[in-house]
């Protein structure tokens, strides 16, 4: 997978970069106050509503996002589609970046995060019921693998640098890691298709709590589908952006098939969600038009609005189409996500929740972390691929 | 006695009614408290009598069985009688009126001129519509008729029970005489709703009473029904709820847990979705003399989307069948809206969103252009 990769170079410090260290800046002080005075002191978090937007955003919709690895590699590898392998690193390292910071969201987010390393280590405590300690050792599990299959492009680049551990590592490493990657690649196929449909699952615990057009056994089924259908959006997302960044050559072609790619995983969404309303009787409330109602159609619009702007061959061969059903698609993940695990989510009368500012700004910290070791790791080290047209240095 | 000089005594009330004045007050007050008012209010209905402002009451039966008048002629407090001679003046009634024929048209047309745009009309039954009306017909004119020329000029128009509320049974499939509500019928105006199989004498009461008193009519539902009485499920302030929180629940009628009175959710009760207070409020003054309490589920008479509609018993969606596993405490450390945090929020939401939009539209631009990088 080292075609044409190579690093895209250029200054790293620049003033979006700056930005993103000041907001980065800020929900540091904010972790601190997090971990000095604990959960209840600097979250709306409460007994009802265990979970906020920590969990929501960057547990739930975060690892979501991040599903561009597992889109594209299942589309490359398990379809055999050679042709999308360009696509394959950078979107491994959104997906490697994405699940770390979502680890790292939990260990803000869990109140006795000093014994979150007991979860791998005592299994003859596990509790084999759970989705949620699936959820947990996956995506353990899938950071490690992402990791792994992302280090041929830093081994790539040490190889080169100057003597020391990390160029004998990497000579010995590298070697070694080609032969083994096919299994890991099978892991990291495997893994997400666990983890990503038991955050349905857990909401299934819900049950009654959760609003009626919500929950539903299917909730496994369509947190998958539609993962697969956010990974390919930020994948459309990400390359758009960073070939205007950094003046790399866009793969529109190849972005305009993966962009058809979407449009059955929408199409099998819907179906999904009417069949499933129609099914549990629940077609009247959805057409009452209340609050939830609304909720619910809004959803609808967002994931039928990229369908139909991508089910056109010549339209989704425009950029802008592209990326604006992308955008779509991303907000219709989104929303679903937010409305199962907060909106349409009640546990009982007198409960209410919002996220605090703390509890804002270390998402948002969270967020700015990423963008910047993106920017950092595609900028030094072997990720992006195409021609680079005239980087400015 | 000593109304001397507080009540300067008044021989119209021993005359005319045959109650003394005492009495009277007695039954205002009564009144009142049946139906939730205070008992200054009780005061208020008398002087409204004393002063000849008894309002007028013109009742109109069409497609029904007369439950609902039935049922309120066995109201205790105030009984009937003091009712229609004391609180209200019931000009015209088909079922309780002792004259006939041209006797009982003019009563009817002198009441509603004399009281233009003051009386209250009150439906009972629904209102045939299919082929003009003509399968309900009193003195040769048609139900819809007359429904129109009585609301007219009517201060309230309280629409009593199913049929009248919502078209009832006259109403239910194939419905055969195009029945509907007086809702349905007179768009545009205001008609209180009391729903019910039949309604709670007592809701009616309330209404009118508060009418007389003050003038106004009760906070209403979208339906149109009182909050005061339908604001509630059944299931909300049912005496068996406890059985239904365990999970006891009638499988069979006549079973051991029938007779042990347990909960008849799974019988087909309604209670979950119908709004009504006949859990609180029993009629024909006996305890316990409602579907529910004499062991039958509730068929939710108050609801249009469930009786007649919905097989009495096929059972009902609840949308929380268990209470919540916990409990706010009263004054709760955190959960509420943060002005910061509701501003920081809506601010990230608000860029997130622009961002997008300003990265599309630059996209748009730059590919027309076939332009440089960011």
């Amino acid at each position: 997978m080292t075609d044409h990769a190579r690093a895209v170079g250029g200054p790293l410090f620049t003033g979006f970069f700056r930005l993103l260290a000041l907001i980065f800046g800020i929900s540091l002080l904010m972790l601190a106050w997090r971990f000095a005075s604990g959960i209840g002191a600097t979250s709306g978090l409460s007994d009802g509503y265990p979970w906020g937007i920590w969990i929501a955003f960057d547990v739930v919709t975060g690892t979501a996002l991040a599903c561009g690895g597992y889109a594209v590699a299942l589309l490359c590898y398990v379809f055999n589609k050679g042709k999308y392998h360009p696509l394959v690193r950078p979107a491994i390292l959104t997906s490697a970046l994405g699940y770390s910071l979502a680890g790292f969201a939990i260990s803000v987010d869990v109140g006795r995060y000093w014994g979150l390393w007991k979860i791998p280590v005592k299994v003859n405590h596990w509790n084999l019921n759970s989705a949620l300690l699936e959820v947990a050792l996956c995506v353990m599990a899938y950071i490690v693998v992402l990791w792994i299959e992302l280090s041929p492009a830093f081994m790539e680049k040490w190889k080169e640098g100057p003597d020391g551990v990390l160029k004998s590592l990497s000579e010995i490493g590298h070697p070694l890691l080609n032969k083994v990657l096919i299994w890991i690649i099978a892991l990291g196929l495997l893994l997400p298709t666990m983890h990503q449909s038991s955050l349905g699952s857990v909401m299934l615990l819900a049950h009654q709590k959760l609003h009626a057009l919500w929950y539903s056994p299917f909730l496994p089924l369509m947190f998958l589908v539609s993962c697969l259908g956010m990974g390919y959006a930020v994948v459309v997302f990400e390359s758009t952006l960073s070939s205007r960044a950094f003046g790399t050559a866009r793969e529109t072609g190849m972005l305009a098939s993966l962009s058809g790619a979407m449009v059955p995983i929408l199409a099998i969404f819907i179906c999904i969600r009417f069949a499933d309303v129609i099914f549990r009787g629940q077609l009247s409330t959805a057409l009452s038009f209340g609050r939830y109602s609304l909720l619910f159609w809004c959803e609808i619009l967002l994931f039928l609005v990229p369908m139909i702007m991508l089910a056109s061959k010549a339209r989704r061969a425009s950029v802008t189409v592209q990326f604006n059903a992308s955008l779509l698609m991303i907000g219709a993940g989104i929303l679903y996500r937010f409305d199962t695990y907060l909106v349409a989510f009640s546990p009982g009368p007198g409960w209410t929740y919002f996220p605090s500012l703390p509890e804002v700004m270390i998402t948002l910290g969270i967020l700015s972390l990423e963008i910047m070791l993106y920017v950092f790791i595609v900028k030094r080290y072997p990720i992006l691929s195409g021609g680079p047209t005239a980087v400015s240095e | 006695m000593g109304h001397g000089e507080l009540f300067p005594f008044d021989p119209r009330h021993e005359v005319k009614s045959g109650v003394a004045r005492r009495d009277f007050l007695k039954v205002c007050s009564l009144a009142a408290a049946a139906v939730g008012l205070p008992a200054s209010m009780g005061i208020r209905f008398a002087e409204a009598a004393e002063a000849g402002l008894k309002p007028s009451v013109i009742w109109l039966h069409f497609q029904e069985c007369t439950g609902c008048t039935e049922s309120l002629l066995r109201t205790s407090a105030p009984g009937l009688a003091e009712l229609i001679l004391d609180l209200v003046s019931l000009d015209y009634h088909e079922t309780l009126f002792a004259a006939a024929g041209y006797q009982a048209e003019e009563a009817l047309h002198t009441a509603m001129e004399k009281n233009k745009g003051k009386y209250i009309c009150v439906v009972e039954g629904a209102i045939p519509t299919k082929d003009g009306g003509v399968y309900c017909k009193i003195a040769d004119k048609t139900a819809l008729e007359l429904v129109h020329e009585v609301a007219e000029h009517a201060g309230a128009i309280v629409a009593i029970g199913s049929c009248a509320s919502f078209g009832g049974i006259p109403a239910a499939e194939p419905n055969p005489t195009g029945a509907k509500g007086a809702p349905a019928v007179l768009e545009g105006k205001t008609v209180v709703t009391l729903p019910g199989c039949p309604a709670n004498p007592y809701n009616f009461l309330g209404t009118v009473l508060q009418f007389v008193a003050l003038g106004s009519l009760p906070a209403l539902d979208e339906k149109g029904r009182p909050i005061f009485a339908y604001g509630r499920t059944i299931h909300e302030h049912c005496p068996r709820r406890a059985h239904f929180d365990a999970g006891r629940f009638v499988k069979e009628f006549g079973d051991e847990a029938h007779r042990q009175g347990h909960c008849l959710y799974r019988m087909g009760c309604k209670g979950p979705q119908t709004h009504a207070n006949c859990s609180v409020a029993h009629f024909g003054d006996v305890i316990d003399s409602w579907p529910i309490g004499l062991g039958h589920p509730c068929v939710g008479c108050t609801e249009q989307k469930l009786a007649f509609r919905v097989p009495m018993h096929d059972t009902v969606e609840i949308d929380r069948p268990q209470p919540p596993d916990t409990y706010p405490t009263i004054h709760p450390e955190s959960g509420g809206i943060g002005t910061v945090g509701a501003g920081a929020a809506g601010l990230v939401a608000g860029a997130v969103i622009g961002a997008g939009i300003m990265a599309s539209k630059k996209l748009a631009s730059d590919d027309k252009g076939e332009g440089e990088g960011v």
